[in-house]
């Protein structure tokens, strides 16, 4: 076959790639370098402005990541560990192994806005049952009005919503693992504990680093909740990265800015996670 | 003005009380205009009726329901069965409004022939819009609104919006509670003042702590202070600058309530405004709990559910406690916002001792149609249609629907006592309240109009968002507001935003 052939039939794919991928990242390094606002629609070209401004001036979008960190690394060891316990706990044969395996994925069927409206609901601190049940002893806790207690709310909810989806990666892991590992551990005598340390987590330990990983990158997204729960309030408690750069955008039309924003979180994310995955795998697989 | 406005008073009431109560064919088919059947206009069921559109289809981007998203489907749904056309809305957050519009508007783009929002965006968007013809702005339905939302739909005299709302900031009270003898007593007894309607910011706290967290209406739950809208970004800035008014907008300095005119310097963080902010630090103490994450709706729902005694803010939680399936109708009256004993002079950098009060205008809701729409006549139609009589008077009488009063036939008393079942001297309050505002004060503000009014806006509910929640201390909190402002000055250009900023000054130090 002609060398150039080969070119050919790779020609769809790359134009598809070129579409969807390049050309809209292309035009976001366009528009970083643009002043585009609500007032100056249009691709002037300021430079390297916008990173000044945000590397010299601004200590918000410093601040949102910061929060956006606590907030992710939180709900995903969270996530980790209560969906690796539920996913052991339906691994062996149950009373109603089938139900609960369905029961335990419905909150990652749901829509998240939708949930997160119920979960607001619930929360609502003079209208809500969560607090109705609260003040059958005398506390009024402020679960969207405190600092302090609506960065848990946000977890919570974050954590109820995607657990779901570490336990499905989890059990999935767990079904697939070799036998013979679990014969040699019960001759050898090895109890229930010894046989988890030992044996069952170092074999997930390659399929927990990916479902981590996965939930990392989605994590370090959020957006949904903290719109729908709390508008990033109170003051900018709960303001994450993401909602910070929809504000500057899409409420404040700083398009250009907006673009800036988004590059640099692009990167710090790219560069954060190589680094988190190189440490989970220094400490899960090589560590064993 | 004055006069012109009585006129058109009489002239419109005579109209619309000898409508009353008149069922026709429009209102059995309709119910919702059933208190009055159709009126006779331009753009009236019956004229609206004799067009035909069919085949034709018209694209609506409104707020979520059921603030001005409900009445838009409503009125979409019987311009179509009018018309024929096929109409489609969309419903959208109220902070998504101003991008969802823009976003195609700058692109060239036409998915909307026409886009609702607030009223304050029209330097944003003008260019984007097609102004409202003639033979709308000259017809008998346009010269009963008011001087001044005629003014806050136009640009440099040309209406660019169509009238469909009114708004204006002003308290709500509970009557039952204010005027109750014993009450008065008792208020007396403990802490030595009169209980009556505030008249400043100072007596507002002072009543609404003493009757927060206890069950004073005997309804077997606790009631609270106030209702406001305190929400991140949820129109938290209009609250703030109806705080400040008081304090800020002295009557003998002009040239500018949110900028100095001649040099463009924010003056968001003078003392006055530091006042006001300090005042709504201390009203977190008294908001039912939680109320630090209200936003509009749940204002509404609060103070027209009967959980508070004060809320200032527009028309619609006065008008929900008025509804008649409301537990407190009758219940609640309408004053001025609350003055204060004293004003900021920042042209000799000092307090005046004496009282001032402002209105805050708070243009609100608004329409308009897009440039690129290829339907200019069907949806200026559907526009009128909304903002016709029969339609109007029914939908001010619903709270939910986020319609206020903005014509002049809409100051009569008797038409909220014949037709909603008001109280007469609670009717007379609220159309006085309201008359006042129009034509009465000339020391009123308007919120800002000019190019990135949202950077301005969101900068403000993010400083005073920070006080609220205790991160910054008021003053530290304005100061970071006031750093963002000069620096969004300078971005757009001090000269272009002057340029704009100076057509609503010139409304405000009008005479």
């Amino acid at each position: 076959m002609n060398f150039r052939h080969k070119y050919m039939f790779l020609l769809p794919g790359l134009l598809v790639l070129l579409g969807i991928l390049i050309f809209p990242i292309g035009f976001t390094v366009r528009l970083s370098l643009s002043s585009w606002d609500s007032f100056y629609p249009g691709l002037d070209f300021i430079g390297i402005e916008n990173y000044i401004r945000l590397f010299t001036d601004d200590l918000r979008f410093w601040e949102a990541f910061g929060r956006l960190s606590m907030l992710s690394l939180t709900t995903v060891f969270l996530q980790y560990v209560i969906g690796f316990s539920l996913a052991l706990m339906v691994w062996k044969d149950i009373v109603f192994q089938r139900f609960f395996r369905v029961l335990f994925l419905i909150p990652m069927m749901t829509t998240p806005v939708i949930m997160t409206v119920i979960w607001r609901t619930f929360f609502h601190e003079s209208l809500g049952p969560v607090n109705d049940f609260f003040n059958l002893f005398g506390m009024n806790p402020l679960w969207l009005s405190s600092e302090i207690l609506a960065k848990f709310t946000v977890i919570l909810v974050e954590v109820w919503q995607w657990t779901p989806f570490m336990f499905l990666l989890l059990l999935a892991g767990l079904l697939s693992l070799p036998k013979e590992p679990y014969l040699a551990a019960s001759i050898d005598g090895a109890g229930p504990i010894r046989t988890f340390v030992y044996v069952t987590f170092p074999l997930m330990a390659p399929i927990s680093i990916g479902a981590i990983i996965i939930r990392l990158i989605e994590a370090s997204k959020i957006m949904d909740t903290v719109y729908v729960l709390t508008s990033g309030g109170p003051g900018t408690s709960t303001e994450t990265s993401s909602f910070y750069i929809f504000i500057k955008g899409l409420r404040e039309f700083q398009f250009g800015y907006s673009a800036a924003l988004s590059l640099t979180y692009l990167i710090i994310m790219i560069i954060s996670f190589t680094i988190i995955a190189k440490i989970l795998v220094k400490l899960m697989v090589r560590g064993n | 003005m004055k006069n012109s406005i009585r006129v058109g008073v009489l002239v419109g009431s005579t109209a619309l009380l000898g409508s009353l109560a008149h069922a026709d064919q429009w209102s059995d088919q309709f119910p919702h205009i059933k208190n009055t059947g159709d009126i006779a206009g331009e753009c009236s069921y019956d004229a609206m009726s004799k067009k035909d559109y069919s085949g034709q289809k018209l694209t609506i981007n409104t707020h979520a329901v059921p603030v001005m998203g409900e009445p838009t489907a409503l009125h979409a749904e019987q311009f179509s069965a009018l018309t024929g056309a096929e109409v489609n809305v969309i419903h959208t957050p109220a902070g998504d409004l101003y991008s969802k519009a823009m976003v195609p508007f700058q692109a060239g783009q036409a998915p909307y022939d026409i886009v609702f929002g607030f009223s304050n965006f029209i330097r944003d968007w003008k260019q984007y819009l097609q102004p409202v013809p003639a033979k709308y702005v000259n017809m008998a339905q346009m010269q009963d609104v008011t001087q001044s939302h005629i003014d806050v739909n136009s640009w440099d005299g040309e209406m660019i919006q169509f009238p469909i709302d009114g708004d204006r900031h002003y308290l709500k009270y509970r009557r039952d509670v204010i005027d109750n003898p014993e009450y008065q007593a008792k208020y007396k007894a403990e802490t030595g003042n009169e209980l009556r309607i505030p008249q400043t910011w100072k007596e507002y706290a002072e009543m609404a702590a003493f009757f927060n967290g206890w069950d004073w209406d005997n309804d077997g739950e606790l009631e609270y202070g106030s209702a406001e809208v305190m929400k991140k970004d949820d129109l938290m800035f209009a609250a703030f600058f109806s705080r400040s008014v008081a304090y800020s907008k002295n009557p003998r300095v002009k040239g500018g309530f949110f900028f100095d005119l001649e040099t463009m310097e924010p003056l968001i963080n003078g003392p006055g405004f530091v006042e006001a902010l300090t005042d709504w630090v201390e009203a977190t103490k008294y908001v039912p709990p939680g109320g630090i994450n209200f936003g509009l709706g749940d204002e509404i729902n609060s103070f027209g559910g009967g959980q508070t005694l004060f809320s200032f803010s527009w028309d619609d939680a006065f008008v929900k406690a008025m509804e008649d399936d409301s537990p407190i109708k009758n219940k609640v009256g309408a004053a001025p916002l609350p003055g204060a004993t004293r004003v900021w002079n920042r042209d000799s950098g000092a307090w005046e001792q004496e009282f001032n009060q402002a209105p805050y205008i708070v243009w609100g809701w608004t329409a308009a149609v897009a440039k690129k729409s290829k339907n200019h006549d069907m949806a200026f139609d559907y526009l009128c249609f909304f903002a016709n009589d029969a339609n109007h008077q029914a939908d001010i009488g619903i709270g939910r629907f986020g319609v206020n009063p903005f014509k002049k036939s809409d100051f009569v008393p008797e038409i909220y006592v014949e037709r909603q079942g008001w109280d007469p001297e609670i009717a007379k309050q609220y159309a006085d309240t309201l008359m006042e505002m129009e034509e009465g004060s000339t020391n009123r503000v308007f919120p800002l109009r000019v190019p990135g009014v949202f950077q301005f806006n969101s900068a403000v509910a993010t400083g005073t968002s920070k006080a609220l929640a205790g991160q910054l201390s008021p003053q530290e909190a304005l100061d970071e507001v006031a750093a963002e402002w000069t620096k969004i000055v300078k971005r757009i250009g001090a000269d272009t935003i002057r340029e704009a900023y100076a057509i609503g000054v010139a409304l405000e130090d009008a005479e």
